[in-house]
This record gives C-alpha cells, structure tokens and sequence, in this order.
C-alpha cells in the first residue's frame, strides 16, 4: 500500500518545524527557504496551511522535463529528480501547476519532495499531527486530485 | 496499425512513447534528420557550460531505449507528403507509406535578410552541431557578437561570459526578449546584464557582415562597425513545414494548422509541437507557441487521437517561459502583455532586480511576467489554468501580488 502525507490545516498552528527538519534532511541546513514544504501564513483568518508535492497522477513536472531527470519511484510513488541528469532549465518548475518544484539558486538544479524516500522527516517532526503519513486511500487524497484535474488541459471527449 | 512519426525532438519522442503504451502491436517509425539520438536544444545552454556533456543532452538515457519499445529509428528528411496516397517522400529518394502520420518536424532558426550570413564563421545556436562550433570558437579573449537578445541569446550569456569570450550582443527591437517580457522586465534584464559586463545594444540592426582575413566586421545600420571572431545569430525560429508546401494540408503562420484533436485539415494526418498551430488556452486563437511544454501537450493529446481519433480533446496550451539569463530568472505566462480593461498588479524592487506584474481579466488572472522569481513560479499556470475566480483575493492581490500561493490556496481550500 502506498501512502501519501495527509495534511489537516486546521491542526497547523505555524511552528515551521516541518520546514526545518526538511531543509535539514534534504539540504544540511536548518533554513526554512530551503525546504521543500511550507507553511503559508493567512493573517486575516489566523490559519496556517502546510503545502507540499501530492505526487499527482499527472506529474506535470515529469512529463515537461526535457531530459528526463524526474522519474517515479515505484515503491513510494513518488516523483524523484536526479540531482545528476538536472540540468537546472526550470522548465518543470513553471509546469508545474501546484508551483511545488522550485529552483535552488545554489546547486543549479530544481528540488522537490520525495517523501524522503518513504519515511518523510516533516511528518515526524510535526508535534500536533497537521502532517501525517498515512495510507493513500485515506487522505482526502481525492479532494486534491479534484484541483490536478481542474488543470488539465487535455479531457477525455466522448 | 503503421503509425510514421516525422520529428525525434520532444513532441516526436513522447508521441512515439504514447502510441506504443496505446497499441502494443502497432508498427511505429520515427524519423529524424540529425545523426544522434533524439536530444533535447533546451539542454544545449549547459553543454555550452560544461556541465553536462553530450549524452547529457539525450531526450532518454537508455541506449537501446527506442529499440526496446520497438520504436524504429530513421535518420531521415521528409521532403513532400502525399496525402492521397498517404505516402511520405524521402531526401533519400525512398518513399515510406502510413496509416497515420504526425508532423512533429519543430522549427528552424530565421535567416535575416542579412549579407554575409553564409560564412564559416557565422553559426545559429540550435543544433548539437552548432553547440560543438561554437564551443571550439570561444577561447578566452574571443571576441563573440551575438545578433538577438531573445529567448536563445539571453539563454547562451552565461556560456559565453564564463568561456571568456569578449561579448557583443545586438538586439534589433527596443528592449531584450521583447517577445516574452514587458517593457520593465526588458529594461532591467539589460542593466542586469551591464551590471555583468554585457552590453546589449538595443535598436541595434545589422546591415552585413563582412570578412577580414579570418576575422569579421559586423555592420550596423546606424553606428561603428563590430569586430568579431565568432557571429552567432539568434533571431527567433520559424516552423519546419516547407515540405508540406505543395500537400494541400492547411497552414497558418507557417505552421500546420491542427483543431482540437492536433488533426490538421487532410485525414489522418496530425502535428504537434512547433511545427503546429494549435489552440492556445487563454486567448482561444490559434498560434505557434515553440515552447517544449506545449510540444509534450500536444504530443500526447495527438497520439490519443491517432490511436482512436477524436478521444481526446485539446483544452489549448497556457503560453509558458522560463529564461535564466546569467543567474537572473524571468518567467512570462499565458496574457502577460494584459488584456484591454483588464487590471494589473505590479510590483518592482529595481535595485534588487525583482519584478513581478499580474494581469487580470475580471475576477481572474490571465497572464503574468516575473523576474527574479524561483519560489512556487508554477501556481502561475494553477491560477491560470484553474480559472479561479478570485473572490476577495483579487484585491489582495492587487495590493501585494507576491501572496500568489495565499489567494491558491484560498480558491482551492477555502
């Protein structure tokens, strides 16, 4: 069974714990800019929401990328760069309609989550369980594979 | 079923890919008329840098990948199509016989009425070939004048600044990549570029280039001469259709014209990527958008339809570009150049070379420009795609157009 983080925003009271132990997993470094999950701030309403890669059905990334360097990984399902075949053109990251694949200035290349290989360091570090790792059946996963399909550009005609 | 695939660039690969996960046992030939494996030019500006190397540039990895899939693979030119007959003539003198057949020949860099073009030392940037002549000319200390600040030549700077070489850059319009970026993006690309030591000169046309020795002087209209070991010349691409000249298949802009189903107007003959005149998706029209996202779209939606015609249907292509010109990333979407009565969002912090403009019809965002931008640039496309009223946030909006991700997440989740 493979599983999907679940994001419950309504449990996100904004710590950036996340977004630490994400940069420090994926980058080295405790650097909230560097981490490929993050947690918008909504002033007016008082809400914070966690966002990351859904690793959509579609994979708008995989499918732009001109040289083949984001690949699935069957065991998570996941969409993987290859730090070695990126050649850093960006093209993924204005495909992307979730805009979850960034370029990182430093290394040339893009990032994004890779569920840290099955066993994502922003859902263990989250202390109130807005970010869990569970079972992809059960995530509401539907609900965001509404907004992928929203932005598809090709639709089945008969 | 003998699907012929004319093309080997992206739009040709994902096509032939397609068709072979749709119809295991049909028979699928891929044409192309360059001596390697299928690549990918959006690599090339990283070969010129050195950092990736040839096989780097390779549309797939796998050495045997095409022939795994039983996709054949032809270095040949088409040179007419009978659509009669349903025949395709070769350079070779061959002729090659389809059931379906999709045009994915892409495009071709402009030759500018320019005298002297012809020479040895005058290159485009477009093929591998190209990629290898001009790597060999720029030593350090050579002098390089580039013709055409666009997409190509804002693309190459880097390459060409880090190789050393002595860099004169001419743009004919009144700003840099005039066709992707607004007058404000345009300016502050040029003064990032002089801040690197790169002058562009803008209202700068070429009226010969002439020979001295082995060295050139590039002539303007107006202004001293340039001297130059290397002419590279990148002043936009046309689409490769001239081989359909005489078919009686119907073209607009240069281009095969295609419907909704990538069909073009004679049977069973389809075309994606850069050689088609496909739907675009915020203005409904249909135009060339050369751009490797729309061909992979068009890829895809066009063999559906070869497989079983009319089972998939084309919502058009959002118009999309990214351009990293020496470390300064610009971004334009769909409507950038705004629509009339429509709204616009801006924001500009010159000193730091961030810029971002959103352009809004009604309720909705339709096109935008950035510069400087890296962070969630894609929920530009979600936005626009998505067709999101924007309720309340268009006016937050309006006010700070960097809470882009805050009004998604507010229309998606809200």
């Amino acid at each position: 069974m493979q599983r999907s983080l679940y994001i419950d925003a309504d449990k996100c009271t904004g710590c950036l714990q996340c977004e630490m132990a994400c940069s420090y997993e994926n980058e080295g470094v405790f650097n909230p800019a560097k981490s490929r999950i993050k947690v918008f701030t909504f002033h007016h309403e008082g809400r914070f929401v966690p966002y990351t890669c859904t690793q959509c059905d579609e994979a708008w990334c995989m499918a732009a990328c001109p040289v083949d360097a984001i690949t699935m990984n069957r065991q998570t399902g996941a969409m993987e760069v290859s730090e070695a075949v990126c050649v850093g053109c960006k093209v993924c990251t204005i495909a992307c309609p979730f805009g979850t694949v960034n370029y990182n200035q430093d290394s040339g290349k893009v990032i994004k989550c890779d569920l840290c290989g099955g066993d994502p360091e922003c859902a263990k570090a989250c202390p109130t369980e807005a970010i869990t790792y569970v079972d992809a059946d059960a995530t509401g996963f539907d609900k965001m594979r509404a907004w992928a399909a929203k932005t598809d550009n090709a639709t089945a005609a008969n | 079923m003998n699907h012929l695939i004319l093309g080997a660039g992206p739009a040709g690969v994902v096509a032939a890919e397609t068709l072979r996960k749709l119809e295991p046992s049909a028979s699928i030939t891929m044409l192309g008329d360059e001596p390697e494996p299928p690549y990918s030019r959006m690599a090339i500006p990283y070969l010129l840098r050195n950092q990736i190397d040839e096989r780097g540039t390779y549309l797939r990895k796998q050495q045997d990948y095409f022939a795994a899939r039983r996709i054949e693979t032809l270095v040949e030119r088409a040179q007419a199509v009978d659509v009669a007959a349903k025949q395709v003539r070769l350079a070779s003198g061959a002729a090659r016989s389809y059931d379906k057949l999709l045009v994915a020949t892409g495009s071709t860099p402009i030759t500018p009425p320019i005298p002297g073009l012809d020479q040895p030392g005058v290159t485009c940037c477009w093929t591998l070939e190209d990629a290898r002549k001009i790597t060999a000319a720029i030593q350090p200390g050579a002098k390089v004048v580039l013709i055409g600040a666009g997409f190509i030549g804002c693309i190459i700077l880097e390459a060409l600044v880090s190789a050393g070489a002595k860099l004169s850059v001419l743009e004919m319009g009144d700003r840099m990549v005039p066709r992707m970026l607004d007058p404000t993006c345009g300016r502050l690309l040029q003064k990032w570029c002089a801040q690197k030591g790169v002058t562009v000169m803008t209202n700068a046309v070429v009226a010969a280039i002439e020979a001295r020795g082995k060295r050139y002087q590039v002539q303007l209209k107006k202004g001293a001469a340039v001297a130059a070991d290397l002419v590279i010349s990148a002043t936009g691409v046309r689409a490769n259709a001239d081989f359909l000249q005489d078919s009686g298949v119907t073209l607009e802009h240069g281009a095969v014209r295609v419907d909704e189903y990538m069909a073009s107007s004679a049977p069973d003959l389809y075309a994606a990527g850069d050689v088609a005149c496909g739907k675009d998706f915020s203005s409904g029209e249909y135009s060339v958008q050369a751009i490797q996202p729309t061909a992979v779209e068009h890829a895809r939606i066009a063999a559906h339809n070869m497989h079983r015609h009319r089972s998939v249907k084309h919502q058009g292509a959002v118009l999309m570009n990214v351009l990293d010109t020496i470390g300064l990333i610009s971004a334009s979407y769909g409507l950038w150049q705004g629509v009339a009565g429509g709204d616009s969002s801006e924001l500009l912090d010159e000193s730091r070379f961030r810029y971002i403009c959103l352009r809004f019809d009604g309720e909705r965002l339709v096109g935008a420009n950035t510069l400087g931008m890296t962070q969630h640039i894609g929920i530009l496309r979600g936005l626009i795609q998505g067709r999101f009223k924007l309720g309340k946030w268009k006016a937050r909006l309006m006010e700070n157009p960097l809470q882009l991700m805050e009004a998604y997440l507010a229309a998606t989740q809200g």
